[in-house]
């Protein structure tokens, strides 16, 4: 069985709500709709207060080539296009509408009716893609219609599709795959089109084995398509570990991307939203988020308009559990912990996850015992403990010589640390420091104007 | 709100192995051989290690207490883990003034001085072992002697063959797997400290690495030798299978060798260390002036490890 080749860690899986078809969460009565929900610039608001919106109407601009439209998931009235208070408590421009039934604007295909042929070109398919506001769906928010550009002298020769969905937890990926197999797989071949390869390999962990021969049966009708099963370690949806896990191609280190080794990833959900988009119109107004945790009564997986509040999923699985202490945007090793429930879920929000008080609080840490495990586990064949060391002198040199750069923050040094040293924090600093003085050498050999 | 959120940055799971639940599984592993050799020595086998581990916890707790300052330290059990590697390396009959006398250089001296635990470059049962047999050489290679094992009158087997009093294929592999011959206390069964292997890797405390790789070492070297004294037949692999199972090797590959601090970090470092090891504790045993060489080469590839930390590096994601 494939996997990725170095480090790893294989934390208790928890999918609780595997077992749980997707559900409907009732349209809210206000949404709030953050201007900023994935990598790079923000959108520019295209409505103001008063203005009156339809479902699937565009609210705000692409603010960049790096950036993505942003849809109205409800219809109803624009009341605010202000600042308000993120997951995390930080201020952010967000559009709030008032909604007044559900009443989608012209042109979007609601019908559940599968169509295959697609005859569109590669640009009016990357431009549809554009036009729907696509991002990637699995948490990193990369807007998708720039990775599909693959850019002047480079070459793609295979889309891998990440249905590894190795958070513990999260399910969303996972239901997308069972309950919307062919509209994906239709959506995968659009993807092969967009980006000129004749080869696709979707990777999913072989704790799905319904998922790995659902789309198994479904990909023989499909020429180049191929499932792979691959062994369950975290963190194998990440981008690079997937592509290696796959391929066998390493990316190299920073500032080499993914098409470097010929490689464009894709998320499953992504991958389903580029089907409504091509196929039917649809933009990215709404999905799938896994609401779960332990104390969780009845852990689901939600199809939720973006903008609901996540105080409302929550509510539908049974309200937020007594020895609740944590609640995560996104899954344990590498989401968001939130102080706000009342903000909204964003394109980038697969799950919710609730973690009780004792689970979620961090241990006291105590001396390194250089156990080596941190560097056992990294993916990336750093060695964290060396990394935290270095970034707690500042000794930034030392950092950016031991690759500080190729971290991608997930969280399996920290996670398996006996002595449950915060070893990511400091590397996150070290790597953010390092990261700005790369840009500011880079700004200063750049010839002035 | 009701509750009270916590916030702290990804991951939010911690491992649910802890320092002290470590230090309790070395010493779980240490407990087969711990019975063994009550059972070929005595009663006098549970008062050394007793002793030993209550001067190790007692000198770590004062000089936490009343030098260092901070937080105690003793909670995480690797004083113990110290004490009962120290009285492993002893022999059963010696006296019990050197016994609290090695747990002091072991603690004070090789592990509370450059920091206490994760920060000594030597291992500290090894540097208490080691002092004593220099400090007390007489009573250090004193072993009682083993029922049916008249032919070794005291001697360790490898002091046996060293002085020439016996051939290594003339031993009982069995007596050596089962710990039925003199030595110290924790060295003498092969079978019990490999059981402590075993739970050890079950327990995910060490990786097979460094113990397969320095007794490996060692079969290897030990057969290289044989065949070039033109040993044949059986003598072959007697002489590999003895250096083996005689002596400290098992013991120090298992559970000296892999002591976290004083190891490499990296795979192919411990790799490097460990043959390093296999390599030394051969040509000691064949050509040096002690019988035994596990405890030496232990602590002289300790000293490199600053050195392989430093250039032998994980192989990064990436980089060919």
């Amino acid at each position: 069985m494939r996997t990725f080749p170095m480090g790893g860690v294989h934390p208790s899986e928890n999918k609780l709500s595997c077992g749980k078809a997707i559900e409907v969460l009732p349209l809210p009565d206000v949404v709030m709709i953050p201007l900023a929900q994935h990598i790079g610039a923000p959108a520019v608001a295209k409505v103001a207060k008063g203005d009156k919106v339809l479902t699937g109407q565009i609210i705000a601009e692409a603010g960049s080539f790096m950036s993505a439209n942003i849809h109205s998931p409800v219809s109803g009235t624009v009341t605010a296009v202000d600042m308000q208070p993120n997951g995390q408590g930080v201020r952010q421009m967000m559009i709030t509408i008032q909604r007044e039934g559900d009443e989608w604007a012209e042109g979007i295909d609601r019908s559940e009716t599968l169509v295959k042929e697609c005859t569109l070109s590669a640009e009016e398919i990357i431009a549809k893609i554009k036009d729907a506001g696509i991002v990637g769906m699995g948490g990193a928010t990369f807007p998708t219609h720039v990775k599909l550009s693959v850019p002047p002298g480079k070459k793609a020769d295979a889309l891998i599709i990440n249905g590894v969905e190795c958070e513990p937890y999260l399910t969303s990926d996972h239901r997308t795959m069972l309950e919307h197999g062919e509209e994906l797989v239709v959506g995968v071949s659009i993807l092969m089109k967009a980006i000129g390869v004749d080869r696709a390999f979707i990777g999913i962990e072989n704790n799905k084995p319904d998922a790995i021969a659902h789309l198994s049966k479904i990909v023989k009708e499909y020429h180049g398509v191929e499932v792979v099963p691959l062994k369950v370690r975290y963190p194998q949806g990440g981008e690079k570990q997937l592509i290696a896990a796959v391929t066998g191609r390493q990316v190299p280190p920073p500032p080499a991307l993914p098409i470097d080794v010929g490689a464009v990833v894709c998320n499953a959900s992504t991958t389903y939203a580029v089907y409504q988009a091509v196929q039917k119109n649809k933009p990215l107004i709404e999905r799938v988020v896994t609401i779960t945790g332990k104390g969780v009564k009845e852990p689901r997986n939600l199809l939720t308009r973006m903008g609901a509040p996540v105080q409302s999923l929550i509510d539908a699985a049974g309200g937020l559990p007594a020895d609740a202490g944590k609640v995560i945007n996104g899954g344990p090793m590498m989401g968001r912990a939130m102080i706000n429930l009342s903000s909204p879920v964003t394109k980038g929000c697969s799950g919710i996850t609730i973690m009780s008080g004792r689970d979620a609080g961090r241990r006291e840490a105590s001396q390194c015992i250089k156990c080596a495990k941190c560097v056992a586990a990294c993916p990336m064949g750093l060695e964290p403990y060396f990394l935290s060391k270095m970034a707690q002198k500042k000794n930034w040199d030392e950092l950016e010589a031991q690759m500080i750069t190729s971290c991608i923050e997930c969280g399996c040094c920290q996670s398996t640390c006996p002595s449950y040293l915060p070893l990511l924090d400091w590397v996150r600093l070290g790597k953010q420091t390092v990261m700005g003085i790369i840009r500011q050498r880079a700004a200063a050999a750049a010839p002035k104007k | 709100m009701a509750n009270k959120l916590i916030v702290a940055p990804a991951p939010h799971v911690q491992s649910s192995q802890s320092t002290p639940r470590i230090m309790r599984d070395v010493v779980i592993a240490l407990v087969p051989a711990l019975l063994v050799s009550t059972v070929v020595f005595g009663w006098s086998v549970l008062f050394v290690t007793a002793l030993s581990v209550l001067s190790c916890v007692g000198f770590e707790y004062l000089i936490q207490r009343f030098m260092v300052g901070g937080k105690p330290t003793v909670g995480n059990w690797s004083a113990v883990v110290t004490g009962v590697l120290l009285a492993f390396n002893l022999p059963a009959s010696i006296p019990w003034w050197i016994v609290v006398m090695g747990a002091f250089v072991a603690i004070a001296i090789a592990k509370m001085t450059f920091g206490g635990l994760g920060k000594n470059p030597f291992n500290p049962a090894l540097v208490g072992r080691v002092f004593l047999l220099i400090a007390y050489p007489v009573q250090m290679t004193t072993f009682p002697e083993v029922e049916g094992l008249d032919a070794l009158s005291g001697a360790t087997p490898l002091a046996a063959v060293k002085q020439g009093a016996l051939s290594a294929g003339s031993l009982n592999m069995q007596d050596l797997l089962l710990g039925n011959m003199p030595g110290s206390l924790g060295e003498v069964a092969a079978l019990a400290l490999l059981a402590g292997f075993v739970y050890l890797l079950w327990r995910k405390v060490i990786t097979w690495h460094i113990p397969v790789t320095i007794l490996c070492t060692m079969a290897i070297f030990a057969f290289a030798v044989a065949w070039s004294r033109g040993a044949e037949g059986s003598a072959m692999w007697q002489f590999p299978l003895f250096h083996i199972l005689a002596g400290g090797a098992v013991l120090g590959a298992v559970f000296m060798a892999t002591d976290y601090s004083t190891s490499p970090m990296t795979v192919r470092g411990s790799v490097i260390f460990a043959v390093g090891i296999g390599l030394i504790t051969m040509c000691i045993r064949l050509w040096g002036s002690y019988p035994e060489g596990m405890s030496f080469a232990v602590l002289i590839m300790n000293s490199t490890v600053p050195l392989i930390n430093k250039y032998v590096k994980p192989k990064r994601f990436g980089v060919n």
